[in-house]
């Protein structure tokens, strides 16, 4: 049985959200929305979620801003961090997963590939 | 007259010129530059002697306007003196050069024979011209005190008045010239009375030129008409001939050179000069003392022509008879004194100048020059420069005496003058040669010299001297030997000139073809090289001379102290070389160290001034170890300094040109360097930008794939975000590829007549929609509607779309508020969109239009479009000839506006297509 849980979707292009939420609703996991890194800080503190699927480019707080704050708290231990980004250079990947991410996926992605991951990482 | 008033007047004067020159002597220093330049400007006028004074007179009497010539060659020269004169004191202050001689010798290289010849050519040459000032001033006193002149020649010396003038002369002379030995063989104090002398003469003249033609007659115009009426006076004058112009011409010639080469000249005029900007006060006081001067002689010689006629007066003496006639004695008294200021002023001034000619560049020359006479002599040189000095004064003088009373009779006053001239006329072609061509030699000045003496000797000399006997009569006649080609008077056949042009022509031929082909088939010595490098190009060493290396050898510096003692003193002499080696900074604390070469330099050239060049470079080269071997050496040195000075310069300019050049560089590697990281920027944000819809388009894709069983809602919807991003994807691409146009110029507008308020509207309508969603207030305030535009509208649209779209972005729903505007002010239109926002930043204010920029400050909405629309409208607006700015505050809105002209510009119209 795949695991269910709690997972943060924080991107401020509402149609990536749309998309999404609609994947991981249907792989039964709850899901919460954030457009931008301002309220992904406050839902982070709320729901503490399993996993949290960041973009990096955000007007505000950005999602490496976000990806460090996860890791270096004592709260988010158990969450893990899966980079979603149209940064694609070997040197934002290695920059991303030097944050600490668990993963790091290049925007356009693979919908099934996602899947999978999330699957993966919430194991 | 009784004799007794004369000479008692005479001698008064003499003391009165006494006393002036001795209190210009004391006060010399306190003297203002301004005197002393009208000093120097008026002792030129020495150049007037008894000739002038008396003589114009007479020549005018006999020739008419003739007279004249002898005072246009100096007066047609005086623009060039700048030039000449100035090269010409310039050198000799340089290179302490005090007579006319040490110039010529010291140009060929120091030459003691060149300075010999020069020297024995000026004697032959000038005491005729100053034995014809004693006749002047004897005969004046004769006719003066007895009303005519005597043809008895008394053998009684002691009635003989001459001989009183002369020892005046003598005594006076003597006073002031050669008291002592001197660094310089300027004497202030006789120039002073010199400018005296020349202004008495000149007022003398007027004096009695107005009496005559004021005071006898009525005017000029009345001694004019009653000339005309007298056949005599009436040829005076006419205007000069075909031949007459050729006389002129070579009188002319003639009396230039002689202004610069007459010794006396050479004397006022360069050795005397103080500061080479006085010859601009010269260049125009001279030859209006000379048209003064000048003025009244026809009037006179017309007076005497018309008082005398027939009577037996000598017309030489119009000047004296006049007065005397009328029974104004005081007048003749003071005709009388100008008289003697004339000629006393040449006596004073030429026997100065041969005297020192004679001492420094004939006599110690050959006693320096010669092994055994050195050995005898060279304890005493001091004593012997100065007595030669005196002891020549007296021969000159002397000299000058015994000619006068050799003078035949014949001979009037203006053509020994002319004699004379042409004596000193030989050196021109050595001298100007020497100055302006640096490849003048020696020998070539030698031979031109001689052949042009002898050419002068045996044309003007020779008739004169011989032509009493009889086998003088036929030598004059037929030529030597019968031959006519060289009779005297008409060499090689020359017929038709006066002896005077005759002489000159062949005299200067000879001269110049000598100087020239010599010169070029001569080597020139080492220091003839070194010397012509100086002179000729004086104003460029002038600067540098002080310091260069003139000797090599090495000397002890109390040797060389010792050498210059015997001229000037121990004490004079340690305090003259201590001075010196403080300017230039050189130690000479070690007696046992070698002496500076500076040092040695400025020995010679301070004996230069005393024995003359030549003489001082033989002294000084003597008590040096080495004779010099490489003077040039010198020449190099110069050279070489020449070239590292505009070296230097080159190289100044070249680095300055490199820095800024590197500068340049610098700033171009920034900028591209700049570039690169905005290309960077660019493409880093066009990817994301670009990835961003194809993201939307892929998930959903997948996901409709994926999920058959979806409702038909969502189905719906998906599908529609994936057509919405493709749109919005192929629109990026579209402006992407826009800018790119528009950068490289490629995009072309097509032009169209539309009114504003139809683009204003039709923009509107476009956006309806959203206006509606965002349930926004759109306010118009168009001042012009009708206003008719040219312009690309669907390009004009899409800027007004942009900037709806961005206002539409930044507002609030419901409150949002945006008003169009539009006037017409001096053919520009002017559009603003404004709305009441968030406002944009000012740091950002500039950098919207940019195409590089994306705002990081975005709202929620994902704006359509991208950072990119106002990038294209900036550009849009360009091509339109227009312009694109916005105003903002933060959170209170912000404000567009662009404007355009409103007329088909020419440019615009070729540019485009359309209209």
């Amino acid at each position: 049985m795949k695991k269910q849980g709690k997972i943060l979707i924080v991107d401020d292009e509402p149609n990536i959200l749309l998309s999404l939420d609609f994947l991981m609703r249907r792989a039964g996991h709850s899901v919460f929305i954030a457009r931008n890194g301002t309220e992904a800080l406050e839902l982070l503190s709320k729901h503490l979620p399993d996993l949290v699927l960041l973009d990096i480019m955000m007007p505000d707080v950005d999602g490496y801003q976000i990806c460090t704050h996860i890791k270096q708290s004592a709260e988010h231990a158990t969450c893990k961090v899966v980079f979603l980004s149209a940064k694609g250079k070997e040197s934002e990947i290695k920059y991303g997963l030097d944050l600490g991410a668990d993963a790091y996926m290049t925007k356009p992605f693979s919908t099934r590939n996602l899947m999978q991951k999330v699957d993966e990482l919430l194991h | 007259m009784s004799p007794w008033i004369v000479v008692i007047s005479a001698f008064a004067y003499l003391a009165i010129l006494f006393w002036i020159a001795f209190r210009a002597q004391k006060n010399t220093e306190q003297a203002k530059s301004n005197t002393k330049a009208w000093i120097y400007s008026l002792s030129l006028g020495v150049y007037c002697t008894a000739w002038t004074y008396y003589g114009s007179v007479g020549k005018a009497s006999r020739d008419g306007i003739d007279f004249l010539a002898v005072y246009i060659g100096p007066t047609l020269l005086a623009p060039l003196w700048w030039v000449v004169l100035r090269k010409i004191i310039r050198i000799s202050t340089v290179q302490r050069i005090t007579t006319l001689a040490d110039f010529i010798s010291s140009r060929y290289g120091k030459n003691i024979s060149l300075g010999s010849i020069v020297t024995v050519v000026c004697f032959v040459g000038i005491i005729p011209y100053i034995a014809l000032q004693l006749k002047a001033i004897s005969e004046s006193f004769e006719i003066i005190t007895q009303g005519q002149l005597t043809n008895s020649s008394s053998n009684n010396i002691l009635k003989d008045t001459s001989i009183y003038v002369v020892a005046s002369m003598a005594l006076f002379t003597l006073l002031f010239s050669a008291r002592k030995i001197q660094t310089t063989e300027r004497n202030e104090g006789i120039m002073a009375a010199i400018a005296f002398e020349s202004i008495v003469k000149l007022v003398a003249f007027l004096i009695i030129g107005v009496f005559l033609t004021y005071g006898i007659f009525h005017g000029f115009g009345d001694i004019f008409s009653q000339a005309m009426q007298n056949d005599t006076t009436k040829k005076l004058l006419t205007m000069p001939n075909s031949t007459g112009y050729r006389e002129w011409f070579w009188i002319t010639l003639l009396s230039a050179m002689a202004f610069m080469l007459l010794p006396r000249q050479f004397h006022v005029s360069v050795v005397e000069n103080t500061n080479e900007n006085h010859i601009r006060k010269a260049m125009w006081v001279f030859p209006s003392y000379l048209f003064l001067i000048n003025l009244f002689v026809i009037p006179v010689a017309i007076g005497g022509l018309i008082l005398f006629q027939g009577s037996g007066v000598n017309a030489d003496y119009y000047l004296l008879n006049i007065p005397l006639h009328f029974d104004n004695h005081l007048l003749a008294l003071i005709i009388f004194i100008g008289g003697i200021s004339a000629a006393t002023s040449m006596i004073i001034v030429e026997t100065m100048a041969l005297s020192t000619m004679f001492a420094n560049n004939l006599l110690i020359p050959l006693i320096v020059g010669s092994e055994k006479l050195k050995a005898t002599f060279s304890k005493n040189l001091s004593g012997i420069s100065l007595w030669s000095r005196r002891l020549s004064i007296i021969l000159i003088l002397l000299l000058a005496y015994f000619y006068y009373h050799q003078l035949n009779q014949y001979y009037s006053l203006v053509s020994i003058g002319l004699i004379s001239f042409v004596s000193v006329a030989q050196f021109a072609p050595a001298m100007l040669g020497g100055i302006f061509w640096k490849k003048g030699t020696k020998a070539g000045a030698i031979t031109a010299i001689l052949i042009g003496f002898a050419i002068w000797t045996y044309t003007l000399v020779i008739p004169s001297l011989i032509g009493n006997s009889a086998a003088g009569q036929s030598f004059l006649e037929n030529g030597p030997f019968g031959i006519s080609l060289l009779k005297p008077s008409a060499l090689f056949g020359l017929e038709g000139f006066s002896p005077i042009s005759h002489a000159m022509f062949w005299s200067m031929f000879f001269n110049i073809v000598c100087y020239i082909t010599v010169s070029l088939n001569t080597a020139q010595s080492v220091l003839e090289k070194n010397q012509s490098e100086i002179f000729v190009d004086i104003f460029k060493y002038s600067a540098i001379y002080e310091s260069t290396v003139a000797l090599k050898g090495k000397a002890s510096l109390p040797d060389l102290e010792a050498m210059l003692a015997q001229f000037f003193g121990t004490e004079r002499t340690k305090q003259v070389i201590r001075l010196f080696a403080k300017k230039y900074e050189i130690d000479i604390s070690d007696p046992s160290h070698p002496a500076d070469y500076r040092i040695i330099a400025y020995a010679e050239r301070l004996l230069s001034g005393i024995i003359g060049s030549a003489s001082a470079r033989i002294m000084v080269s003597s008590i040096l170890d080495e004779e010099e071997i490489k003077i040039d050496e010198v020449v190099n040195i110069l050279k070489e300094s020449q070239q590292i000075l505009s070296s230097n310069r080159e190289l100044t300019r070249k680095s300055a040109e490199l820095s800024n050049a590197l500068n340049e560089l610098a700033e171009a590697n920034n900028k591209l360097k700049e570039n690169d990281q905005l290309k960077d920027d660019f493409l880093s944000t066009v990817t994301h930008e670009l990835r961003t819809p194809i993201t939307s388009i892929r998930a959903f894709s997948e996901i409709l794939y994926d999920n058959q069983d979806l409702e038909e809602v969502d189905r719906q919807h998906y599908l529609g975000i994936v057509i919405k991003e493709t749109e919005r994807l192929s629109r990026l691409i579209s402006q992407v590829l826009d800018l790119e146009r528009y950068e490289s110029g490629r995009q072309k507008l097509t032009l169209v007549k539309v009114a504003c308020s139809e683009l204003i509207h039709d923009s509107l309508e476009a956006m309806d929609q959203l206006i509606k969603e965002k349930n926004i207030a759109v306010e118009l305030e168009l001042e012009n509607p009708n206003q008719i535009l040219i312009c690309d509208r669907d390009k004009l649209m899409q800027v007004f779309l942009n900037l709806l779209s961005n206002a539409l972005k930044f507002i609030e729903d419901n409150t949002g508020r945006i008003i169009i505007r539009s006037k017409v002010v001096e053919e520009i239109i002017y559009f603003e969109v404004e709305d009441n926002g968030k406002g944009i930043p000012a740091e950002y204010q500039q950098i919207i239009f940019e195409k590089f920029f994306q705002a990081k400050n975005q709202l929620m909405r994902k704006p359509k479009g991208s950072g990119l629309g106002l990038a294209i409208c900036s550009k849009i607006l360009d091509l339109h000839k227009g312009r694109i700015s916005v105003s903002s505050e933060e959170n209170s809105g912000a404000k567009f506006s662009f404007s355009l002209p409103a007329k088909l510009d020419q440019e615009l119209k070729e540019e485009n297509t359309g209209i």
